[in-house]
């Protein structure tokens, strides 16, 4: 294996991973913090069971994300120092703002949420968890418009003495429309990821009839959101497909397998490639319902592959500028398809809690319905990231340009595998717990001493504080 | 603001973000250290957790924002470091996973060996990481093989020279020193006078850690016959400040110890900044190779823009985060009813 496949095979995996546990971390930080506000207004003790109970899911999938995020910011420049040379001018800033104005934030007060109860006025400790749900949104504001840049570059020239990119356009950089479709994207998927986990969970606990009125109160809750932001998530993305078709045509043909420029187009249930994955060979399709994601229109014309591949060549010069199209494909039927299943399955959970529904017997099957947003937002993070390819700024930069010239096989395996080795075992730490004080639910003493003296069951307030 | 003042503006705002951090996060890397050796009990152990639990991680945003803050400014100095410092950042980013997942996780399981092992992973983490920067930082002052693409030319082992070893040697017993008076300063009770007897024997081994180091300077740097910005009597007063300590601890004025290693170890990184200034790589292969702050910068308007957004938010960040040293203030005992978990 060579550096360049294996600096790509690290950067994809190390962004996949980290990526799980960020959704969980922009949905779950506002139920929470809504959680508090109603115990801070209406006094009822169920809701600070509630903010507790959630608030340490919160906080065993926060601390994994905040690690895995170390290593996304530094391995810019560890395995891609041309890419940061050629556009460090530009894509450093956004960086630097979102330590600056994010992190400090999040882990400022968080660290206040964790240990300030009782010690800091009531009013603050409601006021950190609020801060810790906005910086983290805001966090990823900043970097999806890094990203956004890198799909859509905009306020820039090239400096050709220099050989980079140089921004010019600070104004345009922060309002790149595709920046914030992909935060709009983002952020509802994130709403989306919270809500499955609290219905998947609470659904475990109604069923066997433990603490019904949070975990009722939790799902309902769950359901409505949960149905709101799977269909922002439809919408943004359907926008973002849209504008997609403008800026990355490419991109967008490669995840219909569109060969051939055709009016109107035709959407493919089912294409099945040849091996080299580069040719169709047989398909099913819905006539026109591609020209309508493309444009709203059921008849406008939208470019295949071929014919951009060949305008591609005029532009950049010969060589390959297409993406895996089986995974840019599966990846978009995977993620839509599981999208559609949740809108129908939130729906249905809404529907169902205006009638009595703790004893129904299917409530057995609910908590898989954890697994669903992850399928998707994994499968959305592959879709964009391999149909930017080969270039690392569309149209700018390809990636084999951008890879870090001094690094050797060796350097890239013990890295490779040394994040292999410790990320499987923070994932499996990470379950073990989060599957733990799932179960056991919110009158769980959830930390103790484990000094083997006699154990005090005193006041459960005593017992319950949630530690780091 | 012209474009050079620009460019020294920012090497000055990277190197406080690095002072801070390492002022902060020092006493927490010994803490950490010291973690598995000063805690006897659990509650001892989670008390001395306690002691920066609410702050940790906002301390380490520090690194992250200096990161940031040099990919924006230098790009060319964030592309060669990251890129030539290829294994020791992994291995330092291992480091800081190891040990901020430790903090999260130790006290979610009652399992005697679950919590052994995230404590040993703490302090692994917690050593592991002030070694490699403190042998990065001394392999800066040194200079390392730079071609004139600006590419390091060096690998892993280039830098585990002695020098680099002799940095990464003192800025972990000088962090070990600065977390055993900083617990001193926090913790109550027996814990508090065990702290203080284990700084007096620390204090041992990072006196002579820094006078190996600031002699070794001299003769591994250009320090004395550099041109420009001289660091003057920097080094010299900052061995001062660490070998004055001892008096601090022998008299029991906690806060005094305290400060006078943070101050020790701000003015060693002043030293390191004004040694380096302008340069931010030093080329070893050719000194005409050095990366500096005027050929690895981003362009003017961009050190504009940063430069707006860092004069507005900076103050802000130091004003809340002082705030929180200021909520946390109090003392923390091993007593298990005041203990939070």
């Amino acid at each position: 294996m060579d550096p360049l496949s294996l600096s790509r095979w690290q950067f994809g995996l190390t962004t996949i991973y980290h990526f799980l546990f960020v959704p969980l971390t922009l949905g779950l930080g506002w139920f929470v913090a809504y959680m508090q506000t109603l115990y801070y207004q209406t006094k009822d003790e169920d809701y600070r069971k509630m903010a507790k109970f959630w608030g340490n899911l919160f906080l065993i999938n926060f601390a994994i994300g905040v690690v895995t995020g170390i290593v996304q910011e530094f391995q810019f420049g560890m395995n891609w120092s041309e890419y940061s040379r050629y556009v460090g001018d530009i894509f450093g800033a956004p960086l630097a703002i979102e330590a600056l104005l994010a992190f400090f934030l999040e882990s400022t007060f968080l660290g206040i949420w964790v240990f300030g109860e009782g010690r800091v006025p009531e009013k603050v400790h409601l006021a950190s968890i609020w801060l810790v749900a906005i910086a983290s949104n805001f966090s990823a504001l900043w970097i999806l418009l890094a990203n956004g840049w890198m799909q859509h570059p905009v306020g820039y020239v090239i400096n050709e003495v220099n050989g980079r990119a140089e921004l010019v356009d600070f104004f345009a950089l922060i309002t790149n429309p595709k920046g914030w479709l992909f935060f709009w994207h983002t952020i509802a998927a994130g709403f989306v990821t919270a809500s499955f986990l609290i219905l998947g969970v609470s659904a475990y606990h109604i069923y066997r009839q433990q603490n019904l009125k949070i975990f009722k109160t939790s799902f309902q809750m769950a359901a409505l959101v949960g149905l709101i932001a799977s269909v922002l998530v439809f919408l943004g993305g359907h926008t973002n497909g849209q504008y997609m078709y403008e800026t990355q045509p490419m991109k967008f043909a490669a995840i219909e397998a569109h060969w051939e420029t055709s009016q109107p187009a035709s959407f493919s249930i089912l294409t099945i490639g040849d091996l080299s994955g580069k040719r169709e060979v047989w398909s099913i399709r819905v006539p026109r319902v591609l020209s309508f994601l493309a444009c709203n229109n059921l008849n406008c014309e939208v470019r295949g592959v071929n014919d951009i591949q060949k305008e591609y060549e005029t532009l950049y010069g010969p060589r390959d500028y297409i993406p895996l199209i089986v995974f840019t494909y599966w990846s978009f039927r995977s993620m839509m398809t599981v999208g559609f299943i949740m809108i129908a399955l939130s729906a249905f959970f809404l529907f169902i809690t205006r009638r009595p529904y703790e004893n129904a017997r299917w409530m057995k099957w609910v908590p898989w319905v954890i697994a669903l947003p992850y399928i998707a937002n994994t499968s959305g993070w592959i879709l964009t990231e391999m149909g930017r390819q080969p270039w690392i700024v569309q149209g700018l930069l390809t990636v084999d340009k951008g890879v870090s010239p001094n690094l050797t096989t060796v350097d890239l395996l013990i890295s490779l595998i040394g994040y292999a080795v410790v990320y499987g075992s923070l994932g499996v730490a990470m379950f073990y717990l989060m599957k733990k004080f799932a179960i056991a639910g919110p009158d769980a003493a959830l930390h103790e001493s484990i000094d083997g003296e006699s154990e005090e069951n005193g006041d459960m307030s005593e017992a319950l504080p949630v530690g780091r | 603001m012209s474009y050079e003042f620009l460019q020294a503006l920012w090497f000055i705002l990277i190197a406080v973000l690095w002072i801070g951090f390492f002022f902060l996060e020092g006493f927490d890397f010994g803490v950490g250290m010291l973690l598995p050796f000063l805690g006897k009990k659990d509650t001892e152990r989670r008390a001395i957790i306690n002691t920066i639990g609410p702050v940790w991680d906002g301390n380490e945003v520090w690194l992250i924002t200096a990161g940031g803050a040099t990919f924006a400014a230098f790009p060319h100095w964030y592309a060669t470091m990251f890129s030539g410092f290829y294994l020791a950042l992994f291995l330092l980013v291992i480091g800081l996973i190891l040990r901020g997942i430790s903090f999260e996780y130790r006290s979610k399981d009652s399992n005697p060996a679950w919590r052994r092992r995230f404590d040993w992973m703490i302090a692994i983490g917690s050593f592991l990481s002030p070694f490699l920067l403190g042998t990065a930082f001394s392999n800066l002052a040194s200079g390392v093989p730079i071609n004139e693409n600006m590419m390091y030319t060096g690998n892993f082992f280039t830098l585990l020279n002695p020098y680099g070893l002799i940095g990464g040697i003192t800025m972990v017993s000088v962090f070990l020193l600065h977390g055993a008076n900083f617990l001193t300063l926090k913790l109550d009770g027996e814990l508090r006078d065990r702290a203080r007897e284990l700084s007096k024997k620390l204090y041992i081994v990072a006196a002579l850690a820094v006078i190996v180091l600031a002699a070794t300077t001299y003769i591994f740097t250009d320090i004395v016959t550099k041109i420009g910005i001289n660091p003057g009597i920097m080094p010299i007063a900052s061995v001062v400040v660490m070998l004055v300590t001892i008096i601090f601890i022998d008299r029991r004025m906690e806060g005094w110890a305290f400060i006078s290693t943070g101050v020790h170890i701000i003015l060693t990184q002043i030293a390191f900044f004004t040694l380096m200034f302008p340069r931010v790589m030093i080329s070893s292969t050719n000194p005409a190779y050095s990366l500096t702050i005027y050929n690895a910068s981003s362009s003017q308007y961009t050190l504009t823009v940063m430069s707006i957004i860092a004069l507005i938010f900076v103050p802000i960040v130091l004003a809340y985060q002082g705030w929180t040293y200021y909520m946390f203030r109090k003392r923390i005992s091993a007593d298990k009813k005041s203990l939070v978990y």
